[in-house]
């Protein structure tokens, strides 16, 4: 109903000024939809601080058997490393199911399709509006959590802005890749199989369960190798202040450069994907 | 007419709990008239069921490639998550890899077993928004009977299947003093486990009764609590220990009869004989589970006059 | 003889959250009804208006807030699953059916809940499957039935182990003129002979007309009527049994004149100078296509409908008692 509306302002106006409008409301859309499951939030939380706990448990127990060091975490970065990952998992999709994918299978992307509204970005947008939203309830009290137990906090001012820099870069690159899983549904009959391997892959290599510079060295490697990474350990380390500035404006550039790739990608599979619908007749 | 031996094992697991919910009370209450039923023709709606859910997930065979495949990949990103962090220490906990893969493989098979039979239950929420839960009262059986046995998820055996695996793997490993007591530990282990994750089901599905949307609540109990019985509870600070130790018993699945049946000395609060009493505990998540699901049937009946 | 249904001072309220605001809602209020075995009772009223809740607490669904229920001896909460062996209710919007199995199927596992040895469980569902005529989509699953056949598959389902009280809520909603009929005939039927006692809500006054010979009607949880049609009609100031009459709507080609004077008919409104003119005729008198006849003598006729008499008006009516004509 609201992108009906916002179909036709667009199409009377069409200015770039219009076009931001459109997608800044989506965002907010995005974001007003969470804000009317305030349990749901709330069991979120309680879902974070669960795991964080219990993660706290077993990484601490490493560290401390490693000698109180282990690959440049101590038992203060230890914590800061869980309790913001565990901040940002309503954040990041670590599920691979999208809403773009049910549209995609029951065909009302074709509705999509005719909007004047890019279809890669509305989705995007909107999904990143429902993450964002998702740090207030989730996000803030779970790194709390880690306050009131004494993680360390970064060491210089810089890493405040470059972090939340680079949080907003991690939520969208995660938006855009998890959206190339939803368009395979223009090719794969079933696409339960390709969102089950991200859903599987995606939190490890993302460095969710244990931070990649653990990792055996053909792993970390192998890691690198993907968007993950850019998705949550690379903000983490902005944020925490374990990267230095010249660390955190690698990253970044880093991130970005997946972003661009993810991003052109997708765009090209929605283009291919409008295609073959209108091959087959929608 | 449906053939319990036909029915999968799954069946079997969520047959009985869910019978010996219904028989008792149901013979209390007294028999409908000109039915002196006895047990096998009061199990019998729950199997006929079961047996029909069964039936019509073995049509997608093809899928079930696919799901062994994954639960395979995702029981190995699992276990391999444990196995970076031994790359840089040979101790977690005061155990060694190959003793923490008996941890995980009792806890995993368990949870995944309990999955098949009990992994449903959460559908509550679905029926209380639609209102279709009311069906369930035109019906001369327990509510929970009907929610635990009205279905069944095959799929989720290529799970328990990768459970399996580890725990395989974790017993070949490892020097078990092979005999009567050591089958019998880990028989009761594995029992006492699926026990216990299904009353945690049970208990999330109770809380439905009271939670609009509350899944996620629900979820963090449920698999927090899968992912702490995976761990080795010697790693624990207090609070965890109490909560997963003890409110809801996770460290009875995996961890203490680990410690029990590999003679490993208990951390802390964690006496090693405490290995054999996982039926107590799953006894105790029972209660907690049911008493909890009554509260949530009150609550939706208005009760209490 | 025992009633089948006792209710004295029955009471149910809610707490509803408004805003931030707490309201208590009473959905039934003071409800005393005795239904004796073998009747069929029409349980009428405007939507919200309690019937629900009735239903419900009738079942063993919902607790009373105050007062008692009885339904077939027993207590409805405290005794639900001996008394679910002796009704049989049929939800119109809920399916008690197993949505992806084949029909047979939810007829097989129902027998098995119900107990019955398996010479009766053939000679029911013979019965049933023949009356209903449900042949031909036995082994479809539920959920690709058609709405008549899924009812149809509802009935049966709630009648299969021969309850001695059906309840059948909104039974017909949605179903076209002929599936209706259908269903109809068969649960006069099956009162005649097995004797079950029958209560029936609905918003359509065409199945209390042909169902039932006793009808209460529920206003804001209030019970506002107990008795039969032809009580009704006069209660509600309609000066004949209620659900008797029907109205006739015609489209003329032109604007005319009102159309009074066409024997057993009333004329109510007109529209648009005459275009659209709206005549009430009693059904017992005269018939839809005779008043038709009448003012096609009269008048062009370009399109007409005859509308079904409206609870809801019945309703209003009982309090306005105007003996003004039906709307």
């Amino acid at each position: 109903m609201v992108a009906a509306g916002l179909a036709a302002e667009v199409s009377a106006r069409a200015s770039a000024r219009a076009t931001a409008r459109v997608y800044w409301r989506l965002l907010r859309a995005g974001f007003r939809r969470q804000s009317t499951y305030r349990l749901a939030a709330a069991g979120g939380f309680v879902a974070n601080a669960t795991f964080g706990l219990l993660k706290v448990a077993v990484l601490f127990a490493t560290v401390r058997a490693a000698g109180g060091e282990l690959a440049g975490y101590d038992v203060g970065r230890m914590n800061t490393y869980i309790w913001i990952s565990q901040g940002m998992l309503g954040s990041i999709n670590y599920t691979g199911k999208t809403e773009i994918a049910v549209r995609v299978k029951d065909g009302s992307i074709a509705v999509d399709f005719l909007r004047p509204l890019d279809v890669q970005a509305a989705e995007i947008t909107t999904e990143v509006g429902r993450a964002l939203f998702a740090l207030i309830p989730r996000g803030i009290p779970t790194v709390l959590i880690g306050v009131i137990i004494g993680m360390t906090a970064p060491n210089s001012p810089a890493a405040y802005p470059l972090g939340a820099l680079s949080l907003l870069l991690g939520i969208v690159l995660s938006a855009a890749t998890v959206y190339l899983v939803g368009v395979c549904g223009f090719w794969l009959v079933e696409n339960r199989g390709v969102q089950i391997c991200y859903m599987v892959v995606s939190g490890f290599l993302a460095g969710l369960f244990v931070p990649i510079p653990l990792f055996p060295s053909y792993l970390r490697i192998a890691a690198y190798a993907t968007p993950f990474p850019s998705m949550m350990m690379f903000p983490v380390d902005v944020l925490s202040g374990r990267a230095d500035l010249a660390g955190s404006l690698g990253r970044l550039a880093v991130q970005l450069a997946w972003l661009v790739a993810v991003g052109a990608i997708g765009q090209a599979m929605t283009r291919a994907g409008r295609r073959q619908l209108e091959v087959q007749g929608g | 007419m449906a053939e319990a031996a036909g029915a999968a094992p799954g069946a079997a697991v969520g047959a009985a709990p869910g019978a010996a919910v219904g028989a008792a009370p149901g013979a209390a209450v007294g028999a409908a008239p000109g039915a002196a039923v006895g047990l096998g023709a009061r199990l019998r709606p729950y199997r006929v069921v079961l047996a029909a859910r069964a039936r019509s997930q073995t049509s997608y065979r093809a899928n079930f490639a696919l799901d062994l495949v994954s639960s395979m990949l995702a029981a190995v990103v699992e276990l391999g998550e444990i196995w970076v962090l031994f790359r840089s220490v040979t101790h977690l906990g005061g155990l060694e890899f190959h003793q923490i893969l008996l941890v995980f493989g009792l806890a995993d098979l368990a949870f995944s077993l309990a999955d098949v039979a009990f992994g449903h239950c959460d559908e509550l929420a679905v029926y209380l928004r639609a209102g279709t839960l009311d069906v369930f009262y035109l019906r001369p059986q327990p509510l929970l009977a009907q929610l635990v046995t009205g279905d069944i998820t095959l799929r989720r055996l290529a799970r328990a299947a990768a459970g399996l695996v580890v725990l395989a793997a974790g017993l070949a490993l490892n020097d078990i003093p092979w005999g009567v007591t050591s089958v019998g530990l880990l028989a009761l282990a594995l029992a006492s486990g699926i026990a216990m994750f299904a009353a945690l089901f049970v208990w999330a599905a109770g809380a439905q009764f009271f939670l609009v949307d509350g899944a996620e609540m629900t979820n963090a109990f449920v698999y927090g609590g899968r992912y702490a019985a995976t761990q080795p509870a010697s790693v624990w600070s207090r609070p965890l220990k109490a909560l997963f130790g003890f409110a809801v018993p996770m460290a009875f699945c995996g961890f203490l009869p680990t410690l029990r049946l590999l003679g490993r000395p208990g951390p802390d609060w964690f006496p090693t004989w405490l290995g054999w009493c996982g039926p107590l505990a799953a006894l105790w998540a029972w209660g907690m589970a049911l008493a909890f699901w009554r509260w949530g049937v009150r609550h939706y009946q208005g009760g209490g006059g | 003889m025992n009633p089948i249904i006792e209710t004295i001072s029955l009471t149910r309220r809610f707490r509803v959250r408004d805003g931030v605001r707490r309201r208590e809602l009473t959905a039934v209020d003071d409800l005393s009804v005795r239904v004796e075995p073998g009747e069929a009772v029409g349980y009428i009223g405007a939507n919200g208006a309690g019937k629900s809740t009735t239903i419900k607490m009738l079942c063993g669904i919902l607790v009373p807030t105050r007062g008692t229920v009885t339904t077939c001896g027993l207590r409805p909460v405290a005794d639900r699953r001996r008394l679910a062996r002796q009704i049989g209710v049929v939800f119109g919007q809920r399916s008690q059916l197993w949505w992806d199995l084949p029909v047979r199927e939810s007829f097989r596992i129902l027998a098995a809940i119900h107990a019955l040895p398996a010479g009766l469980e053939r000679a029911r569902t013979d019965e049933l499957v023949e009356r209903l005529d449900m042949a031909e989509f036995l082994a479809t699953p539920v959920r690709q039935l058609s709405l008549g056949q899924r009812m149809r598959a509802e009935i049966a389902a709630a009648l299969l182990h021969a309850p001695r009280l059906v309840i059948l809520d909104e039974p017909t909603i949605g179903l076209d003129v002929l599936s209706k009929q259908r269903l109809r005939e068969f649960l006069i039927e099956q009162r005649r002979s097995h004797g079950t006692t029958l209560l029936l809500t609905t918003h359509d006054m065409g199945d209390v007309e042909r169902l039932c010979d006793r009808v209460l009607v529920i206003d804001r949880g209030r019970l506002a009527y107990d008795g039969d049609l032809a009580g009704l009609g006069r209660a509600a100031g309609l000066g004949r049994a209620a659900g008797a009459e029907r109205v006739l709507a015609v489209d003329l080609a032109e604007p005319g004149p009102d159309l009074t004077g066409i024997p057993a008919a009333r004329h109510l409104s007109s529209e648009a100078g005459g275009l659209r003119q709206r005549l009430a005729f009693d059904a017992e008198a005269t018939t839809a296509a005779r008043v038709f006849a009448a003012i096609a003598e009269r008048a062009d006729v370009r399109d007409f409908t005859v509308e079904e008499p409206d609870i809801e008006d019945v309703v209003r009516r009982l309090y306005v008692g105007r003996a003004e004509p039906a709307e």
